[in-house]
């Protein structure tokens, strides 16, 4: 970053910031290959986009804030059965669904945030996975509402504006993931090189700082967490409507903890880190998953360990590190 | 002790309300009492300095003044108004601020974008999400000018975690000029700056607008004598005694204090 | 004759005492050198299987094994912590929550795969088993033990603590890590031996726990969060917190589970939410 020679002014290194880099396009374009390369794989392609969604949420917090959350599961959940019971009590529309769907989300995102971003430390780490854990006992409880571990029944999804029913090969599945993936990311990607995204960087980057320079950091947290929980929201009712169920799982402390792993390993404040990661993560248990499962857990836990240890800032931090080497900049 | 020391001056401030002023400010934590009965009060545009030997608590003075720590009894006033109540961030806002005596700066950012983020801050732009950060090209403008102001300008868009430790101690300086701060608190800020690196720093504190308020912490009193008309000597969390820099550097007390004295932390 | 509630208070203030010894190291090491150790509990499980094969494989006496299962965990300890754990005191805790989920999947996936995926007995002395009846309640016999064992480690280490040079290094560097250094304290060996020690006494609550909780593959995912309930609302580096923390845990499980089964674990992690939302820190901690 800021090579001696192209930074001509402030203002223009500023600009060039933003702007999309031919990788980013070159992503993009390659995120339709599915269609063509792997069409019996299309509902683990819509998988990916989902939890690749989801991960995106929690970059927001934890890579851009600095919050570490190990109960994010629990807006995705609430999203997922908001969109089921949505689609049983009131109608199968799929895009009204993500709406409210994000509305529930968000509404809890913002209660909670009240508390959580009082915290840091193992404070915050506790309560989130506290909050987590109870709402994913509560939903085990409630299971007149939820179907508890029986699943939730009675899904069923009208076409997407009207025109492209859901079919039983994953097209629409994944054409409708992408295109809400895409279209938050663009969102996501627009708020982190605002003034907004700035200031979230700056509480990450330094906590006692903000408040020194005037910052309300507690007020911006608390908008980026209702943020946040509005777009795993958005992905939990996308796997609703795109599987037709829901299971308890929508709100486990697994999934939490998994997609946290996912995140770290793409990198963490890079956006593209939580695509790359659920990429993957999800690839290679989908691999792996025929052999036995005790396994994929040694082998996940090594490569935690070792991305820990060797490449802190993920995936995509040591191909960054590489390609800058490689050009001969400084890392 | 009192805050003023010769009549004429207590007459002189009778009539201007002080930019900043502390009135009994006590803090102990548990049988450690870090400030005691603390007055004291900075004319408008003053250049005060406040020296005591370590753990004398000058930086949890500057702590307390700045909302990071609650006084246990006793009122500090921000020129009319009574900021004891207020939150730290608050109190920026308002006009008082302060640099850190270990750089708190923000490593992965550059230059630029921290004291672009410290004007969004005080423009309150911060609150916008949706529109980039070129948009207000007059803020970029504006953070720009301040790095220059302080020898910072070819720098700007370097990374802070690369600059060398001098042009951070600038940075540092530069974040709170951000603000616009009426009332500025420096704590320390030659602190490790390498000899070579100094002359920029010196610039800088010299060329600091004469209608700010500037209240510094120092040991290097070479600074001190430089820069200061006035100098306070804290000595365990007490206001030992407030005089020019002639007075003290001639007062037996505050040479006891540094050479004799049993003091350290 | 005392009513049946004292029966749930007295098997909750065992386990509680259980909860104390697993979690007792976890604290004082958190405190110390704030580095977040999720793995705390893979090496409860490894006391507990150094126990169970101990004790059913090889034919050794109960209370042969335990301290082999103390010394078992404390040396995995100090391997991870003088390979990996040292390198990240500095690093954000984020890294530190991560390296140490990556231990405790990789301790869980050997363990089923050396074990398999039942649950572990264990042979207990003969006097252990069975249960008195004292004013109406059944005291299980193993329970006393428990609480005894519990009581036992909480005098050790509040002696250790306060009458030992060692002790008053790890309760100086607790109290001001910056500060213990200054005063010529080696604060990076105190922790060392700290955290074996701490990672010995999870140990031995492993093998200790089996009898009562059980052992099996999952046991180092499955009582972390208890763990760490009971650190969080104790207070970090504070032995006194995490004994009352413990019972208080230990006492509003077993109350929830036996009055309100329908809501289960619910009961503890809304205490825990409340006590830790009234006081961040911890009922005893600082900060």
């Amino acid at each position: 970053m800021g090579t001696p020679a192209a930074a001509a002014t402030p203002y223009i290194f500023l600009k060039s910031q933003a702007r999309w880099r031919v990788a980013e396009i070159i992503f993009w374009l390659a995120t339709l290959l599915p269609f063509v390369l792997f069409p019996n794989y299309l509902s683990l392609a819509s998988q990916i986009a989902i939890t690749a969604l989801f991960a995106l949420s929690i970059d927001l917090v934890l890579g851009y804030a600095g919050i570490v959350t190990l109960g994010h599961a629990a807006f995705f959940g609430l999203g997922a059965y908001g969109a089921g019971l949505f689609s049983k009590f009131v109608w199968g529309e799929p895009l009204t669904g993500l709406v409210l769907a994000a509305a529930i989300a968000a509404v809890a995102g913002y209660l909670s945030s009240l508390v959580v971003v009082r915290f840091r430390h193992l404070a915050i780490i506790m309560i989130t996975m506290g909050f987590g854990l109870l709402l994913h006992e509560a939903a085990n409880k409630a299971h007149w509402l939820t179907g508890g571990t029986d699943g939730f029944q009675g899904v069923s999804m009208w076409p997407i504006l009207g025109y492209f029913t859901f079919d039983l090969w994953g097209y629409t599945a994944y054409a409708y993931s992408l295109v809400v993936l895409f279209v938050v990311f663009l969102g996501v990607r627009r708020l982190i090189h605002s003034p907004f995204g700035l200031s979230l960087k700056g509480i990450r980057e330094n906590w006692t700082r903000m408040p020194a320079i005037g910052a309300p950091s507690q007020s911006h947290l608390r908008k980026a967490y209702t943020i946040s929980a509005a777009i795993a929201g958005i992905a939990g009712a996308l796997l609703t409507q795109t599987t037709e169920t829901v299971s308890l799982s929508v709100l486990s402390f697994e999934r939490s903890a998994d997609t946290v792993v996912m995140l770290v390993l793409g990198g963490t404040g890079k956006l593209y880190g939580a695509l790359v990661g659920s990429l993957i993560f999800m690839v290679a248990r989908d691999q792996f998953s025929g052999i036995n499962p005790q396994l994929w857990y040694f082998w996940i836990g090594l490569l935690l360990v070792a991305v820990v240890m060797l490449l802190p800032n993920g995936v995509l931090g040591g191909l960054t590190q590489l390609v800058q080497r490689f050009r001969g900049k400084q890392p | 002790m009192t805050s003023l020391a010769s009549p004429a001056a207590a007459q002189a401030s009778a009539t201007a309300v002080p930019a900043l002023f502390t009135q009994g400010v006590n803090k102990r934590f548990g049988s450690l009492v870090v400030a005691r009965d603390i007055s004291i009060a900075l004319p408008q545009g003053a250049r005060y300095a406040l020296i005591g030997p370590n753990g004398a608590g000058k930086t949890t003075l500057i702590n307390l003044i700045t909302g990071l720590l609650r006084p246990d009894s006793g009122r500090i006033q921000l020129g009319q108004e009574d900021i004891t109540g207020l939150k730290p961030h608050q109190r920026v806002k308002r006009g008082l601020v302060r640099t850190f005596q270990i750089n708190q700066l923000f490593p992965q950012l550059t230059a630029i974008e921290a004291v672009v983020l410290a004007v969004s801050e005080r423009r309150g732009l911060s609150r916008n999400f949706w529109g980039t950060l070129t948009a207000h090209a007059d803020v970029v403008d504006e953070a720009h000018g301040i790095l220059k102001s302080l020898s910072l300008g070819e720098a700007a868009t370097r990374l802070t975690r690369e600059l060398p430790y001098g042009q951070q101690r600038l940075l540092e300086i530069a974040l709170a000029m951000a603000t616009k701060p009426k009332v500025l608190l420096l704590d320390e800020p030659a602190a490790g700056v390498p000899r070579d690196e100094s002359a920029e720093l010196f610039a800088a504190i010299a060329g600091l607008p004469s209608d700010i308020t500037v209240l510094f912490i120092e040991h290097d009193m070479n600074l001190v004598f430089k820069f200061a008309t006035r100098i306070i000597v804290l000595v365990q969390g007490a206001v030992l005694l407030e005089g020019t820099p002639e007075q003290i550097a001639t007062d037996p007390r505050v040479r006891e204090v540094y050479l004799g004295g049993a003091n350290h932390g | 004759m005392l009513p049946p509630v004292f029966n749930v208070l007295f098997d909750g203030f065992a386990y509680g005492m259980l909860l104390f010894v697993l979690s007792v190291g976890l604290s004082v090491t958190l405190g110390m050198m704030n580095f977040i150790n999720l793995a705390h509990c893979a090496y409860a499980m490894l006391g507990g299987f150094v126990a169970v094969t101990l004790v059913d494989k090889v034919g050794w006496p109960f209370f042969a094994a335990l301290p082999v299962a103390f010394l078992g965990a404390a040396a995995a300890a100090v391997v991870l912590e003088r390979t990996l754990y040292r390198r990240l005191y500095k690093a954000p805790e984020l890294e530190q929550v991560l390296l140490t989920i990556g231990i405790v999947f990789m301790s869980v996936a050997t363990a089923a795969y050396l074990f398999g995926t039942v649950q572990m007995p264990i042979q207990t002395p003969a006097f252990l088993r069975g249960s008195l009846n004292v004013l109406g309640l059944t005291i299980g016999v193993y329970r006393l033990f428990l609480i005894a064992a519990g009581l036992l480690v909480a005098a050790v280490l509040v002696a250790t603590l306060e009458y030992t040079r060692f002790g008053a290094r790890v309760r100086a560097a607790v109290d001001n890590q910056r500060m213990a250094a200054g005063l010529g304290i080696n604060v990076e060996a105190a922790f060392a031996i700290t955290f074996a020690l701490g990672s010995g006494l999870a140990g031995l609550g492993g093998a200790l726990a089996i009898e009562i909780i059980g052992l099996d593959y999952f046991f180092a995912f499955q009582y972390l969060v208890y763990v760490l309930i009971v650190v969080s609302v104790g207070g970090l580096g504070s032995i006194g917190g995490s004994f009352l923390a413990a019972v208080l845990i230990g006492m509003s499980d077993m109350f929830g589970k036996y009055y309100f089964p329908e809501y289960g674990a619910f009961f503890i992690y809304a205490v825990m939410l409340i006590i830790l939302i009234w006081r961040p820190a911890g009922l005893f901690g600082r900060r």
